[in-house]
């Protein structure tokens, strides 16, 4: 790990001033701020990440889950990943949220990481994690390993020629369905960007993840009221627990008289970026919920999914793991 | 500004010389004034910022029952409680948890008083080659404070995070459901 000078923010503009000295928010930043640790000191101790300046936010007050005037409800970015799940604004009427989150890492790590870092969570994918191999994301330029090499893990769409490195995150599964939106705090000022505007396609700059610039601090995260909805995470993976998905599927449903009102479904898993499948969502609304409707959604999600050397699988995994979280949350109530 | 908790202070016979590489700069010795109370004891330490709470228990309080299996946070041998809940001490640094309240497998027990959930291992032999052991109780310990379900299974779910090579996992289940009473 290389040397790096370590320092506390004492409030947001300590560490929006710290951040702004930063060349670039993305990969490769000369500043990182730290919160949970488990995805930076992850990345520092492969030298993949290599920081001058490590500043720990940790302690900001960020740390409140707490009901929105719209009656939604607003997240700070310090709240640990397993109070959140256990939150009752969350476990129960975000069934979906909490539910990915519960699935995701360890007990241990769920104490650490944040909906901050959670949000930021990097690749699993072993090129950019390993510095002896060509890695677009990490050293731009340099190729992509996976697209000849072990890609049984890599992502299936929203991929390109230079990246097809898979999203790892459940947190951000559930976000992408409910349609949260990132508050963001920057040496400009507040802004707020929809969960769907604040991940970046891979294109031709897979080393750019996200909207973020140097000096931006997430400061919350919101989520809009789901009234009369069920909600369910399903993830499937190679061991029954403590494994990243290789398919996932986030489903926020509406039912009136028979028929789906309303459908919010993201996948996880499989996309570069959580992905937010559409074109299911417009299958479902207005459909009797069953097998044939399910099975139509799941057809159009996957209907531009490209498939690698070793990854073809994924298509069916991910369509039949659509198709079960629809049917079980329409069992659930 | 931030305040600045813990920038290292180099003295002039340890800086680089001008040019140095940054490989080279990474291996000076270079220190920062790290306070940490670790089982009811507050230590003034001198640590690289580099170093993780896990090495400063280990290599710097010469604590050794913590110990380092992976290094990534991938199979909780670390397992240490931060203000009384399991965290990986591997994947924090050291100088960020002045303030906090540390707890490792020294401070839960003494071979002749034994904390239950040891006492409950060694009774339904829950390990083999011991080097996951540690991590396993103190991540054992810590569950008995979480919501988790009654059922072995919840046991399991809420163990994934503490691997064992030597594949105790049966025996370790059934001393954490004795201690839980649900055995």
């Amino acid at each position: 790990m290389e040397l790096f000078q370590l320092s506390r923010a004492d409030d947001m503009r300590d560490a929006i001033v710290a951040g702004a000295a930063s060349q670039t928010a993305q990969q490769g930043a000369q500043v990182r701020f730290l919160a949970g640790g488990t995805t930076l000191l992850d990345l520092m101790k492969l030298d993949v990440e290599k920081p001058a300046r490590v500043v720990d936010i940790s302690r900001l007050p960020f740390d409140r889950v707490e009901t929105t005037d719209e009656g939604g409800v607003r997240i700070g970015a310090m709240v640990r990943n397993a109070d959140l799940a256990m939150n009752p604004l969350i476990h129960e009427p975000y069934a979906v949220l909490s539910q990915a989150l519960l699935a995701g890492a360890s007990a241990q790590l769920r104490n650490m990481a944040t909906t901050g870092g959670n949000l930021l969570q990097r690749t699993r994918c072993v090129y950019f994690r390993d510095t002896a191999m060509p890695c677009n994301k990490r050293v731009p330029g340099s190729g992509c390993s996976a697209i000849t090499g072990f890609n049984r893990t890599m992502a299936i769409l929203g991929t390109s020629d230079a990246c097809i490195a898979t999203n790892p995150s459940d947190m951000n599964v559930a976000l992408a369905a409910l349609g949260a939106t990132v508050q963001i705090q920057g040496t400009k000022g507040a802004r707020s960007v929809p969960i769907d505007d604040f991940y970046l396609l891979p294109g031709d700059t897979p080393e750019r993840e996200t909207v973020l610039e140097p000096g931006d601090l997430v400061t919350h995260v919101t989520l809009p009221p789901i009234p009369g909805s069920r909600s369910l995470y399903l993830k499937l993976r190679d061991r029954a627990s403590y494994e990243f998905a290789l398919a996932s599927a986030a489903v926020v449903v509406n039912v009136a008289d028979g028929r789906i009102t309303r459908a919010h479904v993201a996948l996880g898993g499989v996309g570069t970026k959580p992905w937010h499948a559409r074109e299911a969502e417009a299958e479902l609304a207005g459909a009797v919920p069953d097998a044939a409707s399910f099975a139509r959604a799941a057809d159009a999600a996957l209907a531009n999914a490209k498939a690698q050397s070793q990854n073809g699988f994924k298509i069916e995994l991910s369509r039949r793991c659509l198709i079960h979280a629809l049917t079980q949350v329409m069992q659930s109530v | 500004m931030p305040h600045t908790i813990a920038r290292p202070e180099v003295t002039p016979q340890e800086a680089n010389p001008p040019g140095s590489t940054p490989h080279t700069q990474s291996s000076s010795s270079v220190t920062i004034p790290v306070e940490l109370n670790v089982n009811g004891t507050t230590y003034a330490l001198s640590l690289d910022p580099r170093t993780t709470l896990l090495d400063a228990l280990r290599e710097h309080l010469h604590l050794t029952g913590t110990k380092k299996g992976c290094d990534h946070g991938q199979c909780g041998a670390c397992t240490v409680h931060v203000n009384g809940r399991r965290q990986n001490a591997c994947l924090s640094f050291a100088a960020t948890h002045e303030g906090d309240t540390i707890t490792t497998i020294e401070g839960i027990g003494e071979p002749d008083a034994l904390h239950p959930m040891q006492a409950a291992f060694v009774e339904c032999d829950g390990y083999q080659c011991g080097y996951c052991t540690s991590g396993q109780i103190m991540s054992a310990v810590a569950l008995l404070d979480e919501a988790i379900g009654p059922d072995d299974a919840d046991v399991r779910e809420a163990m994934s995070g503490n691997l064992c090579r030597c594949g105790a996992y049966q025996n370790i289940v059934t001393a954490i459901q004795t201690v839980r009473g649900k055995r």
